[in-house]
């Protein structure tokens, strides 16, 4: 490893891959820090090195993709710092991460943040239940571990990885008990020709929805969990019908299913919070899964040296997060005097169009993965919202209806967002349900972000280091 | 029928871990997350606040539920790779 980068990537999905690439290209001395331990981030997510696959994974081509993103990184040279989780970063680019030789930290010039997403679950009675996983996760139990989320499942939520999910668990061997899509198929007809433009991706929607169709899971378009309930070892889940809109409807034909597990998600989540702890200007963007940075044509966020690509600046997929990623480590390598101007137009000109393309596919995605807003109206008081603090939807509104006007005050006042997930998990839905107040989500304000950016104690797992040890760094201007 | 899949791959040699004084089964390598998964060990703590059971949910480091202790230590269990005779305590972290 190395102690002086120039630039400094955090993450190693395909943007951190795609970076490390680019700056490799110009020279440019650049590590990647990924938590990991291996590159491919949550879509490429490798099985152990212990493992040997002997078949076709149940979730196809990807496999293959991250095995070659992974050769590449290696044969550029580029450093690697896997198994440590940045938990700081200061105004002054410092960088700190905890992994297995305990603390550490870096002075780079440069950082690209290419951290990827989260996983989007809007609550509903039940969602804290031990046997209900989110969509997202049940496929990183898929791939990376060939492991069945449950023998019966249901799946539920919407967006292209219900079909993917479902999909492999018939493949490997499971049951998919219902398949519940809060889409119609009018939906996804409409999504069609976008989504076509990227035959032979995991995300192909289409393909999968025949296949499961003519193996017999019964696809329930418009519809949603209305309950999770304990039945023994497994789960009794309740799904209902709801109009275009996520409202409920007709609650009398309500159906209860027994299963195993229940594997529910409503897309991803840019997640920019070592962005928004640099002060990096940031918008509301619906329809990219969240708030995300501004960022200029060559991926350069708002302040000097500060770089963004991927997932975490707006959901749209693998393939753009990669070509982002070149193209911010090709302007990282401008801003270093590597490369001039003309250079740096003639490589990033065609990877632009590529992107282009790409993210079209990638907004067609993440309309069909948005929740539609019923769902939040039909979120009823007894809820739990915040899943670290068990705090309900009661008295999220008890906290409105007492004053609270953001997010921020509503966190002080309720607790919500205060436990050891940092509001990764409510902090959408809050926003959601102030916003109904606020009446939008730019009213109701994002949550500050703060050091750590993970609760540290648990990862510190193999270090022969105390607290004391660990350096706090200034931080930065909130 | 198991869990895991297996015509799509060969494991790593098999492991035994204690999970509170259990002998519980697992390969080498393997997400600690996952091998508590495919034995029924699906509830790993409780929430402070309510009590409720509480298990593995974003398999990805993020949502703080799947928190164990594992030779003493806490530890998430979806972040964590199984070893032979690995020591784990589920409801004993906070
Ligand atoms: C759980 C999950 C599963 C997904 N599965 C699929 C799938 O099967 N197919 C698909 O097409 N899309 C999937 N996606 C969507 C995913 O966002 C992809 O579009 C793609 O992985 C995005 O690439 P990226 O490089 O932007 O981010 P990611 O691939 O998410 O990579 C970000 C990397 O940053 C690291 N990181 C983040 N914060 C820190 C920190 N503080 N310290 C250290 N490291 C950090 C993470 O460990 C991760 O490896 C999934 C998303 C999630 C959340
Ligand atoms: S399952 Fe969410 S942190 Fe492990």
């Amino acid at each position: 490893m190395i102690r002086d980068p120039e630039i400094l990537i955090l993450g190693a999905g395909p943007a951190g891959v795609g970076a490390a690439l680019a700056l490799a290209d110009h020279g440019v001395r650049a590590l990647v820090v990924d938590s990991g331990f291996a590159a491919g981030g949550q879509v490429y997510r490798p099985m152990p090195d212990t493992f040997a696959p002997n078949g076709t994974p149940g979730l196809g081509p990807d496999q293959e993709e991250g095995a070659r993103q992974r050769r590449l990184l290696a044969d550029s040279g580029v450093a690697t710092a896997f198994g440590r989780l940045v938990w700081s970063i200061g105004t002054d680019l410092r960088v700190d991460a905890l992994g297995p030789d305990g603390p550490e930290f870096w002075r780079p010039k440069g950082l690209v943040v290419a951290a990827g997403a989260t996983e989007r679950v809007v609550p509903f009675p039940g969602w804290t239940l031990p046997g209900v996983m989110g969509l997202a996760a049940a496929t990183i139990l898929l791939k990376s571990q060939c492991m069945l989320p449950g023998r019966r499942v249901v799946v539920a939520g919407c967006g292209p990885l219900l079909f993917a999910v479902a999909n492999a668990v018939v493949k490997g061997g499971g049951q998919v008990v219902a398949l519940a899509d809060l889409a119609g198929p009018g939906t996804w007809l409409r999504a069609m020709p976008a989504l076509l433009g990227r035959p032979g991706d995991l995300l192909q929607g289409g393909a999968w929805m025949a296949r499961l169709a003519a193996k017999g899971v019964p696809l329930m378009f418009r519809h949603t969990v209305r309950e999770a309930r304990a039945l023994g070892a497994g789960l009794k889940v309740s799904l209902g019908a709801v109009d275009a809109n996520g409202r409920p409807m007709r609650p009398a034909r309500d159906r209860t299913l027994e299963a195993d597990s229940l594997v529910v998600g409503h897309g991803l989540i840019p997640s920019t919070e070592a962005l928004r702890l640099l002060g990096a200007e940031m918008y509301f963007d619906a329809e990219a899964g969240g708030w995300v940075p501004r960022l200029d044509d060559d991926q350069r966020a708002s302040r000097a040296g500060l770089y963004a690509a991927g997932d975490g600046t707006g959901v749209r997929g693998a393939v753009g997060a990669f070509l982002a990623g070149r193209i911010a480590g090709l302007t990282a390598a401008l801003d270093l005097g590597r490369i001039d101007a003309g250079q740096h137009a003639r490589a990033a000109g065609p990877l632009r169009r590529r992107l282009a393309q790409a993210r079209r596919f990638g907004r067609a995605m993440s309309r069909l993965m948005a929740p539609p807003s019923g769902l939040y109206d039909a979120l009823d008081a007894h809820t739990v919202v915040c899943r670290c603090e068990d705090v309900t939807r009661a008295e999220v509104n008890q906290a409105l209806e007492s004053g609270a006007a953001d997010v921020n005050q509503l966190k002080s006042w309720t607790r919500c967002g205060m436990g050891p997930c940092q509001g990764r998990m409510c902090g959408d839905t809050v926003a959601q349900i102030v916003a109904l107040r606020t009446g939008s989500r730019a009213a109701a304000g994002a949550w500050t972000a703060r050091v750590p950016l993970r609760p540290l104690n648990v990862e510190a797992l193999a270090g022969d280091f105390d607290y004391d040890d660990i350096p706090l760094p200034t931080a930065a201007p909130l | 029928m198991s869990l895991r899949i297996a015509n799509q791959v060969r494991r790593g040699p098999a492991v035994t871990l204690s999970v509170d004084g259990q002998a519980v089964e697992a390969f080498a390598g393997e997400s600690l997350a996952a091998a508590l998964w495919a034995a029924g060990r699906r509830a790993l703590r409780q929430s402070p606040r309510a009590g409720t059971p509480r298990g593995v949910f974003c398999m990805m480091g993020a949502c703080q539920e799947c928190l164990v202790r594992v030779d003493g230590q806490r530890a998430l269990a979806c972040q964590v790779a199984v070893y032979a005779d690995m020591r784990v305590e589920t409801g004993a972290a906070t």
